[in-house]
């Protein structure tokens, strides 16, 4: 782990959970595939960056192959089960989440099982060595904006339309001649792909990862941070990243009873609150943005309110 | 344009389509009527590709489209409406408009990313177009509002307007009229008169409305039970001994 | 070969608890097209339920426990549905998928402040068990298998002699039309859940009986009881019940072939590969699981 102060781990930490957080918001904010198995991309990213690296494999090439073999996952797993009403998606990526947990455990040979992978070099390119926190903060961010970039193009692109028609009513859009399980599939390849990347800047920003890192409760926030941010608004994504790292954070200072678990009181609040954004605030704190048009030049009567 | 033959649907032992057969003219304005639950809906979706047919087969300008995925058999040139309203609703009705273009370049990850000229231009053209349509439909000042906003009437409008914008050949329409006010419909009934005169259209009306029918067709098939039972002018169906049946009988 | 006929009435005793499990998932999703994602973890509040009657301070014999347990599991069902799924009746379908989600975290949570992390047994006094040829069976297994063929035979008189299982079926089946026959649904519905929770805390009691209990058995309980729908057919109950059994089985077989740490992932696995082969499963329609719904 890098030496560092609070508020730049803090903001490291913000920018990491921001990429996953955008990477789901594609695929449940705008395409509305309900997943549950972000953490297993997270940490197929994670895992084979950090075995790659240590096998001497430069740090870039390590991160594309944990983007690649996250996608290529999410592209086997899709096969089947976007052809399908959404609750498949949802219990299979549950299973994928387990079954990707127990391979990080038991596959003792490559993984190190419960152990973990400690040592894992620094993130480097072209010579640049990022082993202080300030200058990861650099790195992460510069991805951050990078995925932020691409998320954005999609969403005001014809692609991301068809995407949140898939999303408001699939059987309309085939009528209209949209291949939805081709859409779907690259929505779900792509923003798992990009989950494989946040994976992979974790282990080369904490040096060491276990098993216990990607739990499906890694999933479970990140849904609960998109709901609030407002499903398909980026920017709310990112702010309520933000929101939540830091209470998370703030959580740890709380003076508890004796003997109560913190992890646990966690798990409780977060999912009362989850329940309960729900149900009044569907739509989250921010809202998507409506999608206005001008009107054509020259046009005559109404002007567009 | 459209020949059905032999059209069979069952759902395990319920037998909703038995052994339809007909055919829809080029620029014809055809009805498909029959008493609730005749399976008028069903043979909707065995020919655009919603529901796999039993047996039968679906020819569309000479090909055999049976089987072929519902998105494909929209892309050959069949659009169609829904019973029930589906239109995108937390989307503007311009979105929805513009979903409606078959081919669009923009609809491939990495040129809808980059936004190239040719996307550009596309975009351009296609928002000219839904612009026009709307106002041909008297519809342009709700063109920027959001759909879950407006009444029903309107939406099955956004939904009739976004068919058209795939300018498609053959056009389903499945009860355009139910649930509107007459005055709404009587603009409907002219839009698809208009639409077969000036651009050569071909239509396929389910109507539950039987005025609407004996008005807008110039051929009507009925169904009863998933069965044909007549199929003919409007006066010769007025005229029909077994429609008649029925529609009065139990 | 005794050892592969020992693993199989293992895999029945598992597959037991499974199939009840399953049934209560089924009866929902019939019900509501809804997959409730929080059945594991009503299940696991079940067992807890009866460990503290039973072990904790009541010190209450097993049966009145576990009958207890399944009473108050209900009651919680109920609520649960009332509270959490009831408001979002007419939402998309993203937003009850994601509130059973939260809510098995809630009650997992709860488990663990309340119980703790730890793992427990009931640890009965240890009894000798039977042979029966090479086979090697405990009392309390053979209680399980007969708990569960009995519970099943009760959900088979509910659902096919009574007012309600009719009721609840028609619901099932069609829930606009129900209503309009004059059937309250929401009754009805509340019916399914109550029935559904107290099958599931049953399963949840005899998987404690027969391992033991940690606040994470919920969520596993879950994955293998959706395994055993999607095997035997969503919306089918004669179906969660024989996937259940073959579920139990295919694991307790398995680990003759596999190393024991990847028992769990069987279930998973049988899942995925049913996906790939007939996602309607054995006893599904196939139009009930394609994604475009008319």
């Amino acid at each position: 782990m890098l030496e560092t102060g609070l508020i730049v781990h803090l903001l490291v930490v913000i920018t990491i959970y921001g990429i996953l957080a955008l990477s789901l918001n594609l695929i449940i904010g705008m395409t509305g595939l309900f997943t549950m198995g972000h953490a297993a991309f997270f940490g197929i990213g994670a895992y084979a960056s950090a075995i790659l690296t240590k096998l001497g494999v430069p740090w870039f090439f390590s991160m594309l192959a944990g983007v690649v073999l996250a996608a290529l996952v999410a592209f086997l797993i899709g096969i089947p089960t976007l052809r399908l009403v959404g609750d498949y998606l949802a219990v299979v990526t549950m299973g994928l989440g387990e079954i990707m947990r127990a391979i990080f455990k038991n596959w003792i040979s490559v993984t190190r099982g419960p152990m973990g992978l400690p040592g894992i070099p620094h993130a480097s390119i072209f010579g640049i060595n990022f082993n202080t926190a300030e200058k990861f903060l650099i790195l992460s961010t510069i991805c951050l904006a990078i995925v932020f970039i691409i998320a954005e193009l999609i969403i005001h692109s014809p692609f991301g339309r068809v995407l949140k028609g898939i999303r408001e009513d699939e059987t309309a859009s085939q009528a209209l001649g949209k291949n939805t399980y081709r859409f779907k599939m690259i929505s779900f390849v792509v923003g798992c792909g990009m989950a494989g990347m946040a994976g992979s800047l974790y282990a080369h920003y904490i040096n060491y990862i276990d098993p216990t890192s990607f739990v499906m409760w890694l999933t479970f926030f990140i849904i609960l941070i998109i709901m609030l941010g407002g499903l398909g608004n980026n920017v709310g994504a990112l702010a309520a990243t933000t929101v939540f790292v830091l209470l998370r954070e703030g959580l740890r200072f709380v003076k508890l009873p004796e003997g109560l678990n913190p992890a646990a009181l966690q798990q409780l609040i977060f999912g009362l609150l989850l329940i309960a954004v729900t149900i009044f605030l569907p739509r989250g704190l921010i809202p998507e943005r409506k999608v206005v048009y001008p009107r054509k030049s020259g046009g005559s009567d109404d002007a567009q309110n | 344009m459209l020949r059905i033959e032999g059209l069979t649907k069952n759902f395990g032992e319920l037998c909703a389509v038995n052994r339809c057969s007909f055919e829809v003219a080029q620029g014809a304005i055809q009805g498909l009527i029959g008493p609730n639950g005749s399976g008028k809906t069903t043979v909707f979706n065995l020919i655009t590709g919603f529901y796999q047919v039993t047996s039968g087969k679906t020819f569309y300008k000479g090909r055999d489209i049976t089987g072929l995925p519902a998105y494909a058999i929209s892309q050959a040139g069949i659009a169609r409406t829904f019973q029930l309203v589906r239109v995108f609703r937390r989307m503007t009705v311009l979105e929805n408009l513009l979903t409606g273009p078959k081919e669009q370049a923009g609809e491939r990850l990495l040129p809808g990313l980059l936004h190239t000229p040719r996307v550009h231009r596309q975009e351009l053209e296609q928002l000219d177009r839904a612009w026009d349509l709307l106002t041909v439909v008297g519809m342009a000042r709700m063109a920027n509002e959001i759909c879950g906003n407006l009444p029903y009437a309107e939406l099955k409008m956004v939904e009739i307007t976004r068919a058209l914008m795939s300018d498609p050949e053959l056009i389903l329409l499945d009860e355009p009229a139910s649930g509107i006010n007459p005055t709404l419909v009587n603009q409907i009934l002219d839009y698809i008169r208009k639409l077969r005169e000036e651009r050569g259209k071909t239509f396929l009306v389910v109507e539950h409305d039987m005025r609407v029918i004996m008005n807008l067709c110039d051929r009507i098939v009925v169904l009863n039970y998933g069965e044909k039972i007549a199929e003919g002018t409007p006066a010769e169906i007025a005229r029909d001994r077994g429609v008649i049946d029925a529609y009065l009988g139990v | 070969m005794e050892i592969l006929a020992q693993l199989l009435i293992n895999g029945l005793i598992a597959g037991g608890t499974y199939a009840l499990a399953a049934i209560g998932y089924s009866m929902v999703y019939g019900a509501l097209k809804f997959i409730n994602f929080a059945h594991g973890s009503v299940a696991m509040v079940g067992a807890y339920f009866v460990f503290g009657l039973a072990i904790g301070r009541l010190h209450m014999p097993l049966v009145p426990a576990v009958v207890l347990s399944m009473l108050l599991t209900a009651l919680m069902g109920v609520i649960i549905e009332r509270v959490a799924y009831r408001p979002l009746r007419g939402a998309p379908k993203l937003a009850p998928l994601t509130t059973a989600i939260a809510v098995s975290f809630v009650l997992d949570a709860l488990v663990m402040i309340v119980a703790g992390a730890d793992i427990k047994t009931f640890s009965l006094p240890t009894q000798r068990g039977y042979e029966i040829g090479s086979i090697f069976i405990t009392p309390v297994q053979i209680i399980i298998i007969v708990v569960s063929v009995i519970a099943m035979a009760c959900v088979y008189v509910l659902m096919n002699r009574t007012k309600l299982g009719k009721a609840i079926r028609a619901v099932a089946d069609d829930a606009n039309l129900a209503e309009v026959t004059g059937m309250d649904s929401d009754l009805v519905i509340s019916a399914v859940f109550a029935v559904g929770s107290a099958l599931a805390a049953l399963a949840g009691a005899l998987i404690g009986l027969d391992t033991n209990l940690q606040p994470t058995m919920g969520f596993n309980i879950t994955v293998k009881a959706f395994a055993a729908v999607v095997l035997g057919g969503l919306g089918s109950v004669p179906g969660a019940i024989v996937g259940g059994f073959l579920i139990g089985v295919a694991e307790n077989l398995g680990v003759w072939f596999i190393p024991p740490v990847w028992k769990d992932t069987i279930a998973y696995g049988i899942l995925i590969l049913m996906l790939f082969l007939k996602p309607s499963g054995i006893f599904g329609k196939k139009e009930e699981a394609a994604a475009t719904v008319l």
